[in-house]
């Protein structure tokens, strides 16, 4: 068993752990923190995006002792029933789900994603390199890897750009 | 998961260190490849050896002007880095065309050199396969091989190499700086780092048993301009069926690269000198001797299709 000290949405947490462990199951079997979603277990869907030291990566594909030390933010510490993120709040207005498996990694996601075009990190689709748009096609290349089997893509997209404070790109 | 101890190196020598002294250690860095192939038992490290805080994430500039990029610097900040945007274009191109944005800010420049292949016999642990064991045959060759190599194969394997960013790194005669477990360093060029399989399709690259990348350096930048074309089945989060790295001159010269059609980046120099008969003359260079199978030989015409696009762009241009 390796020691393993985590901040999860600003609280210090003190886990024992079976290095095998991922940070996924650390966060959901472990703090109970459930929000964070099982899919494929092999990084393909992002349903378990997490920001973890501001960035967001796939949960599953990482050990949680290899994240001794770090910061990880969860959907839990996105934002509280009472007091929703505005991308948690477009989402309701924008129907941006059905089944809603996917929707905590897509809002994660989501959240960094707007960090990372904020910065100006180009996309694959990104025309000049120097110059990074905010458009629907922005939108969709950089949430390709949060796949959603219930196709709410179109009211994803549509929420993400309403939070976004973009209307209509 | 078969069970495994772990260890956090401190510094290179310490990672090396490690290595020599631990049977059956692997050195870990972002982990998404190595992690999905441990869950399936295709790899089995007894021990892991962490190298995320051994420093190797800077990108500096080289006395003879080119780049040397640390082993760990994220594919997603090698693809934003200022110098790479200017200089290297298609570095960045290949790289944005890879994965997700989860997995970029993940992986590294040296795990994604040492990325495995997703032949669907490779990772399915009950079939045949001489990649991962060593003698019991190949299933892909009379199975599903549409997204296989075409070129460089053997009897033994026709695995492709997944990689994007190693398109990239061989179109602009990458260096790959290591340090091996008695200390000792070499750089090796991109073009002897990854092997074809012959008879030993397991044996993908030169790195010996603890020897550690430290570093891929790139020679002063090229003009010209810049590509990289990627083909697959969805616009996005997909491996390529061909990809097409090229740096095309004012001249009607330029240099070109290949993914998704073979055991490794795939470069030849007639298909470079071939550029000033255009994209037909460049296609038939660089697949000279392929050996498609009757699923993938599509894949001829979809390298020639995209030369020609690649082509076509730089004259409008």
């Amino acid at each position: 068993m390796n020691a393993v000290e985590l901040t999860v949405n600003g609280r210090e947490v003190h886990l024992q752990l079976d290095p095998r462990t991922s940070l996924l199951d650390a966060l959901r079997e472990h703090l109970h923190l459930t929000g964070t979603k099982k899919g494929c277990d092999h990084g393909q869907c992002g349903a378990c995006t997490v920001i973890v030291e501001g960035r967001r990566i796939n949960s599953c594909l990482t050990l949680a002792v290899m994240h001794d030390g770090d910061h990880v933010t969860t959907i839990e510490g996105i934002g509280t029933p009472e007091k929703l993120h505005p991308i948690q709040q477009a989402f309701i207005t924008h129907d941006g789900y059905q089944c809603g498996y996917c929707t905590p990694g897509q809002i994660c996601s989501a959240v960094a994603m707007l960090d990372e075009i904020a910065a100006g990190v180009p996309s694959h689709v990104t025309q000049d390199l120097d110059e990074v748009e905010f458009s629907d096609a922005e939108l969709r290349e950089r949430m390709s890897g949060n796949i959603c089997r219930c196709a709410a893509y179109p009211n994803i997209i549509a929420a993400i750009r309403d939070a976004a404070g973009k209307g209509k790109a | 998961m078969k069970p495994f101890t772990y260890s956090r190196a401190a510094s290179v020598e310490e990672a090396a260190q490690a290595a020599a002294s631990t049977q059956g250690a692997r050195f870990i860095a972002g982990g998404t490849n190595l992690l999905d192939l441990m869950k399936l038992q295709i790899e089995t490290p007894t021990h892991l050896i962490d190298v995320n805080h051994i420093g190797l994430d800077r990108i500096e500039g080289t006395q003879e002007g080119g780049l040397r990029i640390g082993a760990l610097v994220r594919n997603s900040d090698l693809a934003a880095d200022k110098r790479v945007r200017r200089d290297y274009a298609v570095l960045s191109r290949a790289l944005l065309a890879g994965a997700s944005g989860q997995l970029r800010n993940k992986a590294t420049t040296a795990g994604n050199l040492l990325q495995r292949t997703r032949c669907p016999y490779f990772y399915d642990t009950r079939m045949p396969c001489n990649k991962r064991k060593p003698g019991s045959g190949c299933s892909a060759m009379k199975g599903i091989n549409r997204g296989l190599a075409i070129i460089g194969t053997s009897e033994a394997c026709i695995a492709q190499h997944p990689s994007d960013m190693a398109v990239a790194m061989r179109l602009l005669d990458a260096q790959v700086e290591t340090m091996a477990a008695d200390g000792a360093r070499r750089s090796i060029p991109i073009a002897d780092f990854h092997k074809l399989p012959g008879d030993t399709p397991h044996v993908e690259h030169a790195l010996k048993p603890g020897e550690l990348i430290t570093a891929v350096t790139l020679p002063r930048p090229v003009g010209g301009t810049h590509v990289y074309r990627k083909v697959r089945d969805r616009s996005s989060y997909a491996f390529a069926l061909v990809s097409v790295a090229a740096i095309l001159g004012k001249d009607g010269g330029g240099r070109f690269a290949f993914g998704g059609i073979a055991p490794r980046p795939w470069r030849v120099e007639a298909a470079d000198a071939a550029a000033p008969a255009g994209p037909s003359a460049v296609a038939e260079a660089a697949l000279a001797g392929a050996r498609p199978t009757a699923q993938n030989a599509f894949k001829q015409g979809l390298t020639a299709r995209t030369l020609a696009s690649i082509f076509r762009q730089e004259a409008r241009a």
